[in-house]
């Protein structure tokens, strides 16, 4: 098999099996979610260890097998994120991600996985969530475009 | 019971004392240690062999505004989240319920985590899961922000109350 086509039946399993794990931790009920956001009713501390078992096995994964490659096993080179500094942008788009989060249950990736289920609360989600990285990203892209621009109006 | 608080108490036995009605009634610590498990397996996967993180915020975003690397690698991810629910609503449909909160509120919810996880570059995914993974200061930071908020947002809404 090709180089890439076994990329994209690995980043395909990769998919199925985050997916598969969303679902057996019950992430993909949004009662379930809210159960733990919300600190005040009867609390269920599931998604605390949900995340402690997957940064528990990727943080082992990272520092042990990835952290000491230059290169992926398939791939030229890793694509980590840029580095940048904890900014307003950090903090702002956190806390609105996590006043969305606490409203309806849902983050982006069980809601993908929800669209499976035909549940009508997961298209409007995700449609919502769509749109507003489109208009986010589009607006955010005009601005630094601006600033570019009046940075190199000035030196002129 | 409101809307609001039937969603976490469905299916729920009566309770036996005081302290069951605030205590972890729907605590499920093995099959949320097993399904974290599989996710950073997952995420470990994707990495190990792409170098690509399994962060779904960003995959979603660059589908929708073009991107460095390409469109195939996150279409095929987001097919496997979308087999792997195909696969529970044909073996074990209870996985999926329904958000308890109203369309409209699924809607504005939307629209503030489309927004948000896209100025912070990342969500519980990558974020929590990948960034903290890495020890990433941003990721740790960007994490504690939206779980705190999170929790103050939901604590709010119950305490507001029915309407919503």
């Amino acid at each position: 098999m090709k180089r890439s086509a076994q990329r994209g039946v690995t980043t395909f399993s990769a998919g199925l099996l985050f997916g598969v794990g969303l679902c057996v931790s019950g992430m993909t009920r949004p009662s379930k979610v809210i159960g733990f956001l919300d600190v005040a009713g009867a609390w269920d501390a599931s998604l605390l260890v949900v995340m402690m078992g997957a940064v528990g096995v990727h943080f082992v994964a990272y520092r042990f097998l990835i952290a000491r490659r230059s290169a992926p096993l398939l791939a030229d080179r890793f694509s980590l994120p840029a580095a940048r500094g904890i900014d307003l942008s950090l903090l702002g788009g956190a806390v609105l991600f996590g006043v969305g989060w606490g409203l309806g249950g849902y983050c982006p990736g069980p809601a993908v996985v929800s669209l499976a289920s035909g549940a009508i609360g997961a298209f409007v989600f995700v449609a919502a969530m769509a749109m507003a990285m489109f208009v986010t990203g589009k607006l955010m892209a005009v601005a630094s475009e601006g600033r570019r621009a009046g940075r190199e109006g000035r030196r002129s | 019971m409101s809307e609001l608080e039937g969603g976490a108490r469905l299916a729920r036995s009566p309770p036996q004392s005081v302290l069951d009605d605030v205590w972890m009634h729907d605590f499920t610590p093995v099959a949320s240690l097993i399904g974290g498990a599989l996710i950073g397996l997952a995420a470990s996967l994707l990495l190990l062999v792409t170098g690509r993180v399994a962060g779904i915020s960003g995959i979603v975003a660059r589908l929708l505004l073009g991107a460095p690397g390409g469109r195939s690698w996150r279409l095929l991810f987001l097919a496997g989240l979308l087999v792997a629910g195909l696969a529970f609503r044909v073996l074990e449909p209870a996985a999926m319920t329904a958000s308890p909160r109203s369309l409209a509120l699924l809607a504005v919810s939307g629209v503030l985590v489309g927004a948000g996880t896209y100025l912070s570059h990342g969500c519980t995914s990558g974020h929590g899961v990948c960034g903290i993974s890495r020890l990433s200061p941003r990721s740790m930071l960007a994490t504690v922000t939206f779980v705190l908020t999170g929790m103050l947002t939901a604590t709010l809404v119950r305490w507001l109350g029915a309407g919503v």
